[in-house]
This record gives C-alpha cells, sequence and structure tokens, in this order.
C-alpha cells in the first residue's frame, strides 16, 4: 500500500510543471498559437524564481519574479508571431535557445561558477487539516507543496473560463475561425495576445515550480525536456485543462516510474525508462489513444486585410 | 520584371546584395544587443568581441577550429532547410545526428581490414543512413497516424539520446569498461586531416559536396521540383498528380540524413569515437543557420560560417574576457528573431504599395 501511496505522490509531483505549462499551451493553441518556446520559458522561469527566492528571501516572491519573467518572454513571442506574423515554429525555437543563453549566462554571474548552490527559500510540502490523514488519497492529494495545490486548483479554473465563460468563447472562437470573429468585432490580435501571456505567466510558474519546489537551486538546461513534454500533454489532453491534468499525470507516472525502478536494481537499463515518457507522447500523437483534432486556425497566423 | 531580372546579371548581383542587407543588419543589431548584455553582466563588451575573433580567425589552428565546427552546421542547417522547402518542419536533427553517429561508429569499428577508400565511404554512407532511418520514422508517423512531425522528431531526440546513452554504458561499452565510450574506430574509417596542424579535416569537404547535393536535388531532379511544389502548396501537388505522401517520405530520409551526416562527421572527424552527449546542440543550431542563409545553398554555407565563427571564438571569449561560453546562444537567438522580426518591414512596405495601388485605382 505504501508503494502505490508514495508512487502516487511522486507521479503528482512530477506532473504539476508539465500540468502548469500545459494549461497555459491549451490558451494559446486554442487561440491559434503554437508555442513550441514554452521550454524556454520555462528555463527562464526556474532561473527568476531562484533568483527571486534569493534575493527576495521567500519563495512565494520567486515565484512571482518567475512568472513576471515568462510573461515578458512570451510577450517578445506574441510580438513576432501575432503582430509580424513570423512562423510560430521558428520564433519559439529562438526562444529556447534565448531562454538557454540568457539563464546560463546569468547564473553563473549571479551565483559564480563551482560555487555551492546558495540556501534559498523553497516550497516545502505542506499538510492539509484532516483531509491529509484520509488513506491513500491523503499523502497522494494533500501532503504537496503550495504550488501543487495551486495547479490542481487551476484545473477547474480554466476549464471554466474556456468553456463557460464569454472570453472562453472568445478564445475558442478565435482559434477556430479568426476572420468570422473579425467581422463581428473581436480583436483577434487582443485575445492572442491574451492567450500567449496567460501561457507565459504560466510556463515560468511552471519553471519556478521545478527550481523551487522539485529541486531548490538552478542547473543549466534543467527543465530538461518538460516544456516539450508538455506541448505533447496539450495534444494528447486534446486542448483541454481536464485531458490536460489527465495526459501531466500519465507522463509524471512514466517519471515516477523510472526513478523506482531504477532505485529497485532492475535488470532494465535505466535509459530504456528514460525513454517511455517519450515513447508514450509518441503513441499518444500517432492516436493509439483516440484521434485528436486541434484548432482549425492553429499556426496559422492571422492578418486583417 | 522577373524575366529582365534573369537577363540582367548586374541585376541579379544588386538582388543578391539587397537579400543580404537583412540578414546583415541582423546580425549587426544582434551584437550590438549581445554588448549591452554583455556590459549588463559588468564584463568587457569590446575585448570579448576581439577575443572572440582572435579566437576564430586570428591563427591557421583557429580558423581550421572555426571549419570543424562549420561543417556539422552546415550539414544540420542542410537538414532543417531540405524539410522546410516540402512543407515539413523537422526539428528532429539533434536525434538524427545521433543515430548517424551510432551507425557510422558501428561500422567503424566491427567492419574490420577494408583498405579506406571502401571503408571510409561505407562508415560515411552508415551515417546517412542511421539519420535518415530516424528522420523516415518520423514521416511514417506523419503519413499513416496523422502525428505532427514537430512533436514526434523532438520526442524522437531524446529517445536517440538515451539509445547511445546505452549502448556506450551496455553493449557497445570498450573494454574492460571504465569510461561510458566505445573503442576507437578503425583508421580506416576516419576522416583524413586536410590543414597540416589543425583538426581540419575531410568532412568540410563532404559538406560543400552536400550542399552542392541539396541543390541538384531541390532544383535539378524532377523529384525534388515535386517536393518543394508540395511544400509551397499541397492541394496544387496533389491536383498535378504529385503524391505528397511519397515525398514526405523521401524529404524526411534526406533530411534525416542530412542530420546524420553531422554525427557521422563528429564521429570519423574529430572523437574517433561514440560517448554520451557528443554533440552540444548542433542539431538545434541547424534552425539558426537554415533560418538565416533563408533555406538556400549559399545561405547556408555563409550562415555555417559565421555560426561556427561564434562556437569557435567563444572558448577564447570566456578565458580572455570571462564572458559565458552561452552569450553566442544569446546572439544566435537574437540574430534569429531580428531576422524574422524585419519582416514586418516588408510586410508594411507591401501594405502601402497595395494602399497606393489601390488608391491609385489600378487593383491588381
Amino acid at each position: 500500500m505504501d508503494v502505490i501511496t508514495n508512487f502516487l505522490a511522486a507521479d503528482i509531483r512530477t506532473a504539476t510543471p508539465i500540468l502548469l505549462a500545459a494549461l497555459g499551451l491549451v490558451y494559446g493553441e486554442r487561440s491559434g498559437v503554437v508555442n513550441i518556446g514554452a521550454e524556454g520559458m520555462m528555463l527562464t522561469g526556474a532561473l527568476a524564481g531562484v533568483a527571486g527566492s534569493y534575493y527576495l528571501g521567500s519563495a512565494w516572491y520567486g515565484a512571482l519574479a518567475g512568472m513576471l519573467c515568462g510573461a515578458l518572454i512570451s510577450l517578445i513571442f506574441a510580438y513576432l508571431t501575432i503582430t509580424v506574423k513570423a512562423d510560430q515554429v521558428v520564433v519559439g525555437a529562438a526562444i529556447n535557445i534565448l531562454g538557454l543563453g540568457i539563464t546560463t549566462s546569468f547564473a553563473r554571474v549571479m551565483f559564480g561558477v563551482n560555487t555551492a548552490p546558495p540556501k534559498i527559500d523553497s516550497f516545502t510540502p505542506v499538510a492539509v487539516p484532516v483531509l491529509s490523514k484520509i488513506p491513500v488519497i491523503g499523502p497522494v492529494f494533500f501532503q504537496q507543496n503550495a504550488l501543487v495545490y495551486i495547479a490542481l486548483l487551476l484545473v477547474p479554473v480554466a476549464y471554466f473560463i474556456l468553456f463557460k465563460t464569454d472570453i472562453g468563447l472568445k478564445v475558442r472562437a478565435v482559434g477556430e475561425h479568426p476572420k468570422a470573429c473579425d467581422t463581428v468585432g473581436i480583436d483577434v490580435y487582443k485575445v492572442r495576445y491574451g492567450s500567449v501571456l496567460v501561457s507565459g505567466l504560466l510556463s515560468g510558474l511552471a519553471g519556478s515550480y521545478v527550481s523551487l519546489g522539485l529541486l531548490s537551486f538552478f542547473t543549466e538546461n534543467m527543465i530538461a525536456g518538460r516544456g516539450f513534454i508538455a506541448l505533447a500533454a496539450v495534444i494528447f489532453g486534446k486542448w483541454n485543462p481536464l485531458g490536460a491534468l489527465g495526459a501531466a499525470l500519465l507522463f509524471g507516472a512514466g517519471d515516477a516510474l523510472q526513478f523506482r525502478l531504477q532505485a529497485s536494481g532492475t535488470e532494465i537499463p535505466f535509459q530504456f525508462l528514460l525513454m517511455v515518457p517519450y515513447i508514450l507522447t509518441i503513441l499518444a500523437l500517432a492516436g493509439f489513444v483516440g484521434k485528436s483534432q486541434g484548432p482549425a486556425a492553429s499556426g496559422v497566423p492571422y492578418s486583417k486585410e | 520584371m522577373a524575366t529582365k531580372d534573369v537577363t540582367n546579371g548586374e541585376n541579379i548581383i544588386i538582388k543578391g546584395m539587397k537579400s543580404l542587407t537583412l540578414p546583415l543588419l541582423a546580425i549587426i543589431s544582434a551584437l550590438v544587443l549581445g554588448a549591452i548584455i554583455i556590459i549588463l553582466m559588468k564584463l568587457d563588451p569590446i575585448k570579448a568581441y576581439q577575443s572572440l575573433l582572435k579566437g576564430s580567425l586570428g591563427s591557421t589552428n583557429a580558423i581550421g577550429e572555426t571549419l570543424v565546427k562549420t561543417t556539422p552546421l552546415i550539414f544540420t542547417g542542410l537538414s532543417f532547410a531540405l524539410a522546410k522547402r516540402c512543407g515539413l518542419i523537422n526539428l528532429g536533427a539533434e536525434g538524427q545526428l545521433y543515430m548517424g553517429g551510432f551507425l557510422a561508429t558501428v561500422v567503424g569499428i566491427y567492419i574490420k581490414g577494408l583498405p579506406l577508400f571502401i571503408h571510409l565511404p561505407l562508415a560515411i554512407l552508415a551515417g546517412f543512413i542511421g539519420g535518415g532511418l530516424w528522420g523516415l520514422l518520423a514521416a511514417w508517423l506523419k503519413v499513416k497516424f496523422g502525428a505532427s512531425e514537430l512533436i514526434t522528431t523532438i520526442m524522437l531526440n531524446y529517445i536517440a539520446i538515451h539509445w547511445v546513452s546505452y549502448l556506450v554504458t551496455g553493449p557497445m561499452k570498450e573494454p574492460p569498461g571504465n569510461f561510458p565510450q566505445t573503442p576507437a574506430v578503425e583508421l580506416s574509417a576516419q576522416l583524413p586531416r586536410i590543414l597540416p596542424g589543425t583538426r581540419l579535416h575531410l568532412g568540410l569537404i563532404v559538406a560543400l559536396l552536400a550542399i552542392v547535393l541539396f541543390y541538384i536535388f531541390l532544383w535539378k531532379t524532377t523529384v525534388g521540383y515535386e517536393t518543394r511544389v508540395v511544400g509551397q502548396n499541397i492541394d496544387a501537388a496533389r491536383y498535378a498528380g504529385i503524391n505528397p505522401e511519397r515525398n514526405a517520405y523521401l524529404a524526411m530520409f534526406i533530411a534525416g540524413g542530412f542530420g546524420g551526416m553531422a554525427g557521422m562527421n563528429e564521429i570519423l572527424g574529430i572523437q574517433q569515437r561514440l560517448f554520451q552527449a557528443f554533440s552540444p546542440g548542433y542539431g538545434f543550431d541547424g534552425i539558426a543557420v537554415a533560418l538565416l542563409g533563408q533555406n538556400t545553398p549559399i545561405g547556408i554555407l555563409l550562415s555555417g560560417i559565421l555560426f561556427g565563427i561564434l562556437r569557435s571564438g567563444a572558448n577564447m571569449m570566456q578565458m580572455a574576457a570571462k564572458v559565458p561560453i552561452a552569450v553566442i546562444y544569446i546572439i544566435q537567438a537574437l540574430v534569429i528573431m531580428f531576422v524574422v522580426g524585419s519582416s514586418i518591414f516588408t510586410m508594411l512596405q507591401k501594405r502601402r504599395s497595395l494602399a497606393a495601388a489601390a488608391k491609385g485605382g489600378n487593383v491588381q
């Protein structure tokens, strides 16, 4: 029983950054913008999180700094893809290179080379009274750090906004048929800017979760593909916040399983276990889990004529 | 207008100069902004750029090293550009590089007793096929299952990297097994040095040949023409009786093959053995190289050299001016952003001329 509880708790921990980033990406893609730069935004958020916590003394300020930096980078992305109408993939790739360059350079300037990482305030597990006493479910869901609770709460919130409010309707409509939206007076650019901004904020938060919640320091390239996995989780989750939660839990399980198996000293080479999340993503994309159809105008720049 | 350009040689030169303006402006802007960032780090940008140039072009050895760094960038640049020309996004050059390096190593190690002029071409071909098959896998997933190559190629990168990591710690590990690496490839499978006193090897010539092949394939063969049509307008292509699926297979095989050549080049030319993480991200740099080179043969050569200069000068920059190597990533990203950002000027220009035409009542 303990094994299962530990495994599920680990699953939620590793799924959280993927979930946070994926929730933002759902909004971006629903409005017609594919953001492969999420990896770079998360990386920036990870460094900003550590820097914020280091200089301002609180993990919460760190998370805030992470969100702000993610948002800042997402505005560059939005300007180039929405206003300039540049190829989203190319700009996304540039954002990733930029994120790697900026974080690696500035981490050295801030914390030096070859020195032990500074002690910083990070997010530690907080047990929710009463609820954390429930067997299995308690330790899995209610003995996590605050960002995990926020991520889980954001799922229904994101779902509600997207499918039950006027704003959500606009976002979805812009991703399906921007021209029609334009005709009825919806500002396509504004909606897309807003959606990309949301994905920047959440990618930044996801990044600071990695550097302040999973670990409590920054290392070069520490996001290690989680941004791309989040992108896959959006598709796997059929552009739906609830689906994204399911997908993130599945990918998190792959990761958690790999750690368990490595620790248990199995005969299977650990590299194959490390491949599991990526193979799952490909299988999901190949439709072995049901065909998924994205928003019609996703990835296509819109120009008013 | 267009026909005049072709007949008038002078115009072609002017046109060529014009197409160079944007990339050059982008590079200059990126360097200026890079300097500002270096100042923000409380370091000296002039000293940084001086040492960057000295480290990349200041001596025969430095130039040799720059060309050594340029070679894999040409291959990965060709990889992205070829797929793009055919309407596909290949973000998998990094993984294709690892698979190419893997297969080239297999041929280089396990086939023994062949003369160089047979063994070396065989190993090079293996590199191409290793990367090509990895690209083909992404094409198959796209054609058969509708899985976007955008994501599958990225996922395949990680799988390839872990696969190589498994091989060098497991089945291909060099006895007695103290290091996670394979034994050295046979001498007859190594790319010979071509500039005495430097590490510059035959790989550069192979890369130049690859550029020529890229040009011939896309602009001088029927199949290449067809893939370009598919890349521009898939519906028109289908209407004209072109099979886009077959072209996707072909394009991803060749694009992957170019990516594999980058890995083969690193193993047979420089490292001589396979080990973990032997690429410093050449696969992703290829996107920048192709973009700056506007997916043209000459453009890829020139931008490959530029990024080669950045990469080879970066060490000197770090040693002499204390500027972290990662600053060149920032410059690289800024170059891309300025190239795509500057397209807003052409866009505005077009809009202005459209508006002018509309005003003149001469809408066409």
